[in-house]
């Protein structure tokens, strides 16, 4: 059988082997993090109309398991992505008005940036950043 | 180009992925202080000092009728840790060689992740940093030899820190040979007694390079601050025929907001 050699990578918009292998780790995990959200939406319509009990108690584990792994996916990728993780600070876990945070937090991180010299699509640093909750 | 240096290195983006990759593998075990205290950052490299929001009244001013007051903050300490690469061995790497030898890389990273950890648990005078331990407004409780009484210690570190009213989860920094010496025990009946301490604690067990004995801190968040200008990055110094220079560099400070919120549990 004769396979698509592009099978599989379709999460690349350049061609792989040009790309850095940090940039392609990067790509999967957005890929995955994408792929969570859908789940995250397909068994929200699922729990909506499904009526037997035992069939959503399963669907609301495994939405658990969906909320987990996309919660995981995007803690990675912050952490590679300094500036990223800066927007994302301004604006998640906050009361109020959520597209006023944004916006201010997209400012502040950008115009920080600028101002450092930095390059507003990544850093030089290793991107470690907080480990509080990581795995040892 | 940032003050790293980097694009005047004769390193290849590879070369340089998997230098970058290798340090962040080596350093991330190994930097207890951020599993355990708040992070704060990265602010950049031109941050240079963490605002304490207290002022220092100015005796003297210009004009008679004006008073002032001098504003006090906590200087950032740059902290640098060179190393130097074989130019061989990374054209090796270029090659596809999996074996590179980067070991004064892996000791760099190891360097520096103990001198963090060791500004935040036992403090850096030079640097103005006062540790966690050290800050400790608790009289420090000796561990001894005997790893069966490991959990009631522990327990008397969590049963002091309730008492002032800090809440838990708690956190415990072990020194690799106390880490060591957990790792080895089980308690009557084979329970691990690191299950046991984790239990008592109700949060993490750190294996924390540069902590002498160990340390039971709170886990509420607000107590202790971890302040980071630039995180860890890969800088280049320079190069030979040969060798290449680079470096692990950080600039960071902390601070202990709580000196209540923390007990030592020294050798």
């Amino acid at each position: 059988m004769c396979h698509d050699a592009r099978v599989g990578f379709d999460q690349y918009h350049e061609p792989p082997d040009e790309l850095p292998s940090e940039t392609r780790t990067f790509a999967r995990l957005c890929a995955s993090l994408t792929e969570e959200a859908e789940a995250i939406g397909w068994y929200e319509q699922r729990l909506a109309i499904e009526s037997d009990r035992e069939a959503r108690a399963v669907m609301r584990d495994a939405l658990g398991e969906e909320f987990k792994h996309f919660s995981m996916d995007l803690e990675f990728l912050l952490r590679r992505s300094p500036l990223w993780r800066q927007i994302a600070q301004g604006i998640l876990f906050r009361e109020g008005d959520i597209v006023e945070h944004g916006e201010e937090s997209e400012e502040q991180a950008v115009e920080g940036a600028a101002a450092e010299g930095a390059a507003v699509s990544g850093s030089a640093s290793l991107g470690i950043g907080s480990l509080k909750g990581a795995t040892p | 180009m940032s003050h790293l240096l980097r694009g005047h290195a004769p390193i290849t983006e590879e070369g340089w992925s998997l230098l970058d990759a290798e340090a962040r593998e080596r350093l991330t075990p190994a930097l207890a202080a951020r599993r355990l205290v708040d992070f704060s950052g990265p602010h950049g490299w031109k941050h240079s000092a963490a605002n304490l929001g207290r002022v220092r009244e100015l005796a003297g001013t210009p004009v008679e009728g004006v008073l002032a007051a001098r504003r006090r903050v906590l200087e950032l300490v740059e902290a640098r840790a060179p190393f130097s690469l074989s130019r061989a061995e990374l054209r090796d790497a270029d090659r596809g060689a999996g074996d590179v030898d980067l070991e004064a890389l892996d000791a760099a990273a190891r360097r520096i992740a103990t001198a963090e950890n060791r500004a935040v648990f036992h403090g850096w005078r030079e640097a103005g940093i006062d540790g966690v331990a050290d800050a400790s407004a608790h009289e420090a409780i000796a561990l001894g030899e005997d790893c069966q009484r490991y959990p009631r210690h522990v327990a008397g570190a969590v049963a002091m820190l309730l008492d002032v009213g800090v809440g838990g989860p708690y956190g415990l920094a072990l020194g690799p040979d106390v880490y060591t010496r957990v790792l080895q025990t089980a308690e009557h009946g084979g329970y691990p007694l690191l299950n046991h301490l984790r239990e008592i604690v109700e949060g993490p067990l750190v294996w924390a390079p540069g902590v002498q004995g160990a340390v039971v801190l709170s886990q509420r968040g607000g107590d202790f601050a971890l302040e980071v200008g630039e995180d860890l990055s890969l800088g280049y110094a320079s190069h030979d025929a040969d060798t290449v220079q680079l470096y692990i560099e950080e600039s960071f400070t902390f601070q202990v907001l709580t000196p209540e919120a923390a007990v030592a549990l020294s050798l």
